[in-house]
């Protein structure tokens, strides 16, 4: 629809906040026995101790909640500290341990905790059998990869990014994260950064679709025709005005 | 091994009733023991169509019932010994199907017959639904306007998501498409779309292109299959389709006449 208008930029401002993307691991946690985790954890670290050297790690407590184990978050921490590793997020926590992560000035993903997971205190001294392996798993992607087309009234997200490797008919709708990338036509609505990223980004080959969005800002079929057809174009966002732009 | 074949497309009017007494015939004809099912409960055709409406005694809904054997309910064609007809109920209401029923029904054809040939219902409703849910192939028929195209692209995420073989993991359906009522004329003044420009939105297996053809209209009020008219564009066209779904290599036809040939020769537009 517009051409974004580029105004000449004067003194830079003394901070700046900007939105980016960071991969870190996810340690999810199956037991709440920190002695076991410990060791655990020291056993994972010693196969590669320069990769988790000083890590910085995200804590998911959503399977101990759903297992309603009671688990001490300040505990949990000072024992992963021992490790090396540095703990900068929480997700899956219960009111408790949320608090509790404020307190220690770790940030809480509320978008993943569950309010609903109530903890039954009684239950805290339950323990549950050793599956070594089972009890820490890290993962570091959320992302999805499609490799047939995405038919009419298809809906498919993902919590990170999101690939299709074929295109995306008109009447479906693909919502990601993160960015979406889109290696075929892309004739249906694509939203990417749903969770207000606004430094996400849409590609594809060939742009005809419906709608596409990215952290909530978007823009139609209607102000969309005219833009550059029939090229690999990318999409993002400035000052709030979605850019569309060739990326040859 | 029995395969199952749904002919469908989502948009009503297109030609599956067409498509389907065609090819149910044209693989009869080369020595497979067909059946073809009629799913359309309500609006049955697919008796007119093969010409045998006037001995329909039983139908589906019947078998599914237990008020009919399914050898009571079969029809025996008259033009070709190797093909069955099991019509659809005019009377009844299509609540009757049941997965179940059809399930059933289905798993009996299947020691019996090579190929089931399934004539869907238009829409995605139960009818469509129950049509498609056991398939192992499907025909998409597809008429090349944008209403139609659209409704197959949503019919071919329907057999991805919705049918027995996306529940269970097992390999996909496989997907034909048969691009119906084509009419170069048409597309040449745009009022059609072309062939690439279909194949460009869904991105399938081409299995034939069945031009628009005054032949059609005449085999269905006389009720015989297209295919049986040999000399007819549209009755070659199924011949060729029956032909390459059997695995032989046909060059496609009927996609460009002869003032397009000239036309590429000349290289005018
Ligand atoms: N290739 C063709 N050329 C000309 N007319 C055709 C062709 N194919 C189908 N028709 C006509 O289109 C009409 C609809 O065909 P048919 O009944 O096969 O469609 P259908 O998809 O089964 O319809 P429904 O959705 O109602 O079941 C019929 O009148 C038929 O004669
Ligand atoms: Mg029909």
């Amino acid at each position: 629809m517009t051409i974004n208008a580029r105004s000449k930029s004067h003194s830079p401002p003394a901070v700046e906040f900007k939105s980016s993307t960071f991969s870190v691991p996810v340690l999810s946690l199956t037991n709440n026995d920190l002695v076991i985790i410990e060791k655990l954890l020291d056993e994972k670290i010693k196969l590669a101790p320069e990769f988790f050297k000083h890590s910085p790690i995200v804590v998911d407590l959503s399977d101990v909640n759903k297992k309603e184990l009671f688990i001490n978050f300040g505990d949990l921490v000072a024992c992963i500290r021992k490790s090396g590793l540095f703990v900068i997020g929480v997700r899956g926590g219960n009111e408790q341990q949320n608090l509790e992560a404020i307190t220690l000035g770790i940030p809480v993903n509320t978008s993943q905790s569950n309010p609903e997971t109530k903890i039954d205190y009684t239950k805290s001294s339950t323990r549950t059998p050793l599956q070594v392996d089972d009890e820490l798993t890290f993962h570091d992607s959320n992302n999805v990869i499609i490799t047939k087309p995405i038919r009419s009234g298809q809906r498919i997200y993902s919590h990170g990014d999101l690939i299709v490797l074929a295109q995306v008919g008109a009447g479906a709708e693909i919502l990601a994260e993160g960015n979406i990338h889109v290696y075929g036509s892309l004739r249906g609505r694509a939203l990417a950064g749903v969770q207000g990223n606004t430094e996400a980004r849409i590609f594809c080959l060939n742009l005809q679709a419906e709608l596409i969005s990215i952290a909530g800002n978007y823009k139609i079929s209607d102000d969309i025709q005219g833009a550059i057809a029939n090229a690999p174009i990318q999409i993002y966002l400035q000052k709030n005005t979605l850019v569309i732009k060739s990326l040859v | 091994m029995a395969r199952i074949i749904v002919v469908t497309s989502g948009k009503g009017g297109v030609g599956k009733t067409t498509t389907s007494a065609a090819i149910s015939m044209g693989l009869a004809k080369k020595g497979h023991k067909t059946v073809v099912i009629d799913f359309d409960v309500g609006l049955r055709n697919l008796d007119l169509i093969m010409g045998c409406e006037r001995r329909v005694v039983y139908d589906i809904i019947n078998v599914i019932n237990g008020e009919a054997t399914l050898h009571q309910a079969l029809i025996k064609d008259k033009n070709c010994n190797l093909l069955s007809i099991l019509p659809a109920s005019q009377t009844r209401n299509k609540d009757a199907l049941t997965q179940e029923g059809i399930g059933k029904i289905l798993e009996e054809l299947a020691k019996e017959f090579k190929y089931i040939v399934c004539d869907s219902p238009a829409g995605i409703e139960k009818g469509a639904h129950l049509a498609m849910y056991f398939a192992d192939d499907a025909f998409i028929v597809t008429n090349p306007e944008v209403s139609s195209v659209r409704d197959s692209d949503r019919i071919l995420g329907l057999l991805a998501s919705k049918s027995r073989r996306a529940e269970q993991n097992a390999e996909p359906i496989k997907e034909y498409l048969l691009l119906s009522r084509y009419s170069q004329e048409r597309v040449r003044s745009k009022e059609m779309l072309s062939l690439d420009d279909v194949q460009e939105i869904l991105s399938l297996d081409l299995l034939g292109v069945i031009p628009e053809s005054k032949s059609v209209l005449l085999a269905s009020n006389s009720g015989i299959p297209v295919i049986l008219d040999e000399k007819s564009d549209a009755g070659q066209a199924y011949a060729d389709i029956v032909a390459r779904y059997l695995g032989e290599k046909k060059p496609h036809r009927f996609i460009d006449d002869k003032k397009g040939f000239f036309r590429k020769l000349f290289g005018g537009k």
